[in-house]
């Protein structure tokens, strides 16, 4: 196979998943209602009590160019990641349900190896997230939601990795799940805990105050670092500790995932499909 | 001489305690016709995921033109076309756009991809389906499809799972006429899993598979004199229960 022939595959793969996104176009409202909601009803509900001020002697945690901002405004980024999350867990829902039925075989079965089949269906899934994304940015206007213009361009890395990071989470899920059933446990176990010992909601410094364990527990939350680098790249600027920790837990996911398809060591070997 | 198009030597595999594949040893030639006879549960698809490398094979060999298939997966799934027993194609895409992503996971160019999925379809009187999406055919004509696609790429082995489950009669006459007309013409061989006494080809070639072993692998007709039956079925039993 030649580097041509990568990238006809490649490009299939992702032009295949950008179909099913057209032709599924519920599964894209019905991921932006969950963040709007939260948007619409929960941060302004909390909006009146809840304005998150610049943490004292911390300026390296705070991107935003005033001292105090809104609540709908500091959580718009954990929103945004968790588009991205609940994106990357329907992905690996759905490459379950592949699985069940079949069609994941026709991937699996390609010449190509399958670390490269893995990754170009996780590039395809984190393009469909960071539409999704835009989608999310435009409609936040309406609750001025209103990053500088060169935040719309620098968010984009920052979607990829941390899209990339929480796809390959789902997709090494979706390889130790044996059946779709077993799916909603994903949710009580890793989306819910992931989601709310994070960053999205509540600064780290304020969790700090109430529960020093809970605080670490949180500090070393992949979800949290993904949740900072789209922060901070919404402003324009750079979080380099959430950009390392964001690789660092790109590179296990990653890693994790390819092994639990790897055709000979992996939990699918394990079990039939 | 035809040379092998697949090789499988002292094949064990095991799910577990359970032991689903015991010693198998199978070849196949260009143009060879085998059906995979066995009752539900006797291997054959666990057989079929070791073939396409859905998983590694845990003792023996599985050689397709040559080609191991753990240490040159490559060059050995290049070869192979695959009708799985479940459905696999997209029922939101159209037949053209299935097509070309199968065509696309093989490495192919989309005009290349177009010209084959048209000669497959058209050997099928089916040409007038390409812009279809896949919900609106029937049945048999999605296993249809599915044949279709696993030719795409021009492989030299073809494997069917149980291709004619939940597919009427007259789709089933179809598609064993149309994989028997494959062979011929295009030296294809084929590997045939079912459980369906009838869709055995007197001329061809029969394996019977009965928990995880191969009871019998020869010519249907060099079976049923060794067996002294007067058809498969009676073969089949004489395997099977004694």
């Amino acid at each position: 196979m030649c580097i041509f022939q990568y990238y006809l595959c490649f490009k299939g793969i992702v032009f295949r998943e950008s179909l099913r996104f057209f032709y599924q176009r519920e599964r894209f409202f019905s991921a932006l209602v969950r963040p709007l909601v939260w948007l619409a009803i929960f941060a302004v509900g909390f909006r009146s009590f809840l304005g998150v001020s610049r943490p004292l002697g911390e300026p390296e945690n705070w991107p935003y160019p005033v001292s105090l901002v809104p609540y709908e405004l500091y959580i718009a980024a954990g929103l945004i990641a968790m588009i991205q999350l609940f994106n990357g867990m329907q992905s690996s829902l759905s490459m379950v349900y592949d699985r069940e039925m079949g069609s994941m075989r026709t991937l699996l079965v390609s010449p190509f190896p399958r670390s490269f089949l893995l990754a170009s269906k996780l590039v395809a899934g984190v393009s469909v997230s960071i539409l999704q994304v835009f989608a999310f940015l435009t409609i936040a206007l309406f609750w001025n939601i209103e990053p500088p213009l060169i935040g719309y361009l620098t968010v984009i890395p920052a979607l990829f990795l941390s899209g990339m990071m929480l796809g390959a989470l789902g997709m090494f899920l979706s390889s130790a799940i044996k059946q779709l059933e077993n799916f909603a446990g994903v949710m009580n176990f890793v989306i819910f805990p992931m989601f709310f010992a994070s960053s999205a909601l509540y600064p780290l410094w304020k969790i700090r105050e109430s529960s020093e364990i809970l605080f670490y527990f949180c500090s070393y939350n992949p979800f949290t670092h993904a949740v900072e680098l789209i922060r901070f790249s919404l402003y324009g600027q750079l979080n380099e500790k959430s950009l390392i920790f964001v690789l660092i837990f790109l590179l296990i996911f990653l890693m994790l995932a390819i092994y639990g398809y790897d055709p000979s060591k992996g939990i699918i070997a394990k079990k039939k499909v | 001489m035809n040379s092998s198009a697949l090789t499988i030597k002292t094949l064990n595999h095991n799910f577990g305690n359970l032991r689903a594949l015991d010693n198998v040893n199978i070849t196949l030639n260009e143009g060879d016709y085998s059906i995979l006879l066995g009752l539900n549960g006797a291997g054959k698809t666990t057989l079929f995921s070791l073939i396409t490398r859905l998983y590694d094979n845990q003792t023996g060999s599985i050689e397709i033109f040559s080609n191991n298939i753990k240490k040159n997966p490559s060059k050995a799934l290049a070869n192979i076309g695959v009708v799985f027993q479940q459905p696999t194609v997209d029922l939101d895409l159209t037949v053209e756009q299935n097509l070309q992503y199968h065509a696309s996971l093989h490495g192919m160019r989309k005009k290349l991809a177009l010209d084959n999925a048209l000669t497959e379809l058209s050997r099928q009187n089916m040409e007038d389906i390409l812009k279809k999406k896949i919900r609106e055919l029937s049945g048999g004509q999605r296993r249809r499809v599915e044949i279709v696609r696993a030719l795409m790429h021009n492989p030299k082995l073809l494997l069917l799972d149980e291709p004619t489950v939940g597919v009427d009669i007259e789709s089933r006459k179809l598609i064993v006429k149309h994989v028997k007309s494959l062979c011929k013409e295009k030296k294809l061989a084929v590997l045939w899993a079912t459980h369906l006494i009838d869709e055995v080809d007197q001329d061809g070639k029969l394996i019977v598979l009965h928990q995880g072993k191969v009871l019998a692998n020869n010519l249907v007709k060099n079976i049923l004199k060794k067996t002294k039956s007067k058809n498969v079925s009676n073969a089949f039993d004489y395997f099977t229960k004694n």
